[in-house]
């Protein structure tokens, strides 16, 4: 591992001392992250997994009863039924923190006050086809809704997840060795100069001597 | 207060309508993602059926960092690729870094 580019002195050591004390920390903070996340991920993801099975299911089901529906009513009157839908579906979208991930939460609010206001046509001209297709649909909207939540977080979360551990790599195979090497450069780089120091007194008190001893 | 849309070929979606959906027909991935870039800010969800969604890949992966809108693949009547699934894989994938949930 490369060491760092820097000037061989005390201060730069001291710095280096600290920036290693605070890439070790966020190194620790950084996988415990790392770590919950993937937990609530794997939640998340079995939630989602299963979820999806089951809406997958019963959309195809909701789209046989459209199909019997049509088979029964020609095109133009399941189309002049379901022109006009009697519901509106708004959502407020509120933002819900998952160490620091924000995953959305969605409320949904109906337009009519009765949730089961679901049919936009008269019963006497439709066949009850339609009205299975339709109460179908209108009943595995929650379960989409929950899906579109989880799916949406799982996304989000697993993007953040590749984020950290890329972080917690790079601080645990680059920066945290770099630094400790750097250290370890620089503190043997100042006993070195500290010896030469030494080194060189001793000669000169030697030299000294000498020029003592042969004055008189 | 946003909206919630369903896009697709007409015969997979227009169902949705009456539970209070919003219907996006859209029948090729030009169409859609042209239609979905004009009402992106609009919809916190938009179910898109697996053909199309198929179809426009790229411009999902668009919205995939963001927090909405939520692009939810669904099954229509015809041509399922799978690619619901293969999503949920791909998130595992990306997280954990290898699919272990099959």
């Amino acid at each position: 591992m490369a060491i760092l580019n820097v000037n061989p002195t005390r201060m730069e050591l001291t710095n280096l001392k600290r920036k290693l004390v605070t890439a070790r920390r966020g190194h620790k903070l950084l996988k415990d992250k790392r770590d919950e996340l993937m937990r609530r991920f794997m939640e998340l993801i079995r939630e989602n997994k299963a979820l999806r099975q089951q809406v997958e299911q019963s959309i195809k089901e909701a789209n046989r009863h459209m199909a019997l529906a049509r088979a029964v009513m020609n095109d133009a009157d399941i189309e002049a039924s379901l022109m006009m839908p009697m519901q509106e579906m708004s959502v407020e979208v509120t933002e819900k923190n998952v160490m620091s991930v924000m995953i959305p939460v969605f409320e949904t609010t109906l337009k009519t006050a009765d949730g089961s206001d679901i049919y936009p046509y008269g019963f006497a001209f439709t066949s009850t086809d339609l009205d299975d297709a339709v109460k179908y649909v209108s009943d595995i909207i929650p379960l989409l809704l929950r899906l579109a939540e989880t799916e949406k977080a799982c996304q989000l979360m697993a993007a953040e997840i590749e984020k950290t551990r890329r972080r917690v790599n790079a601080l645990e195979h680059v920066m945290i060795p770099q630094y400790e090497e750097t250290i370890r450069y620089i503190s043997m780089k100042l006993e070195e100069n500290e010896r030469s120091a030494t080194a060189r007194t001793m000669k000169v008190k030697d030299m000294l001597l000498q020029q003592a001893h042969s004055y008189h | 207060m946003y909206k919630i849309g369903v896009m697709g070929d007409r015969d997979s979606i227009y169902g949705f309508a009456s539970a209070g959906l919003d219907v996006l027909p859209a029948n090729s991935g030009a169409d859609g993602a042209k239609l979905l870039r004009q009402i992106a800010d609009d919809y916190a969800v938009i179910f898109i059926t697996e053909k199309l969604a198929s179809e426009m890949e790229t411009e999902l992966a668009r919205y995939r960092d963001k927090t909405t809108p939520a692009l939810i693949p669904i099954p229509g009547v015809t041509g399922d690729t799978g690619i619901g699934m293969a999503n949920i894989s791909k998130a595992v994938e990306k997280a954990v870094g290898a699919d272990i949930l099959k």
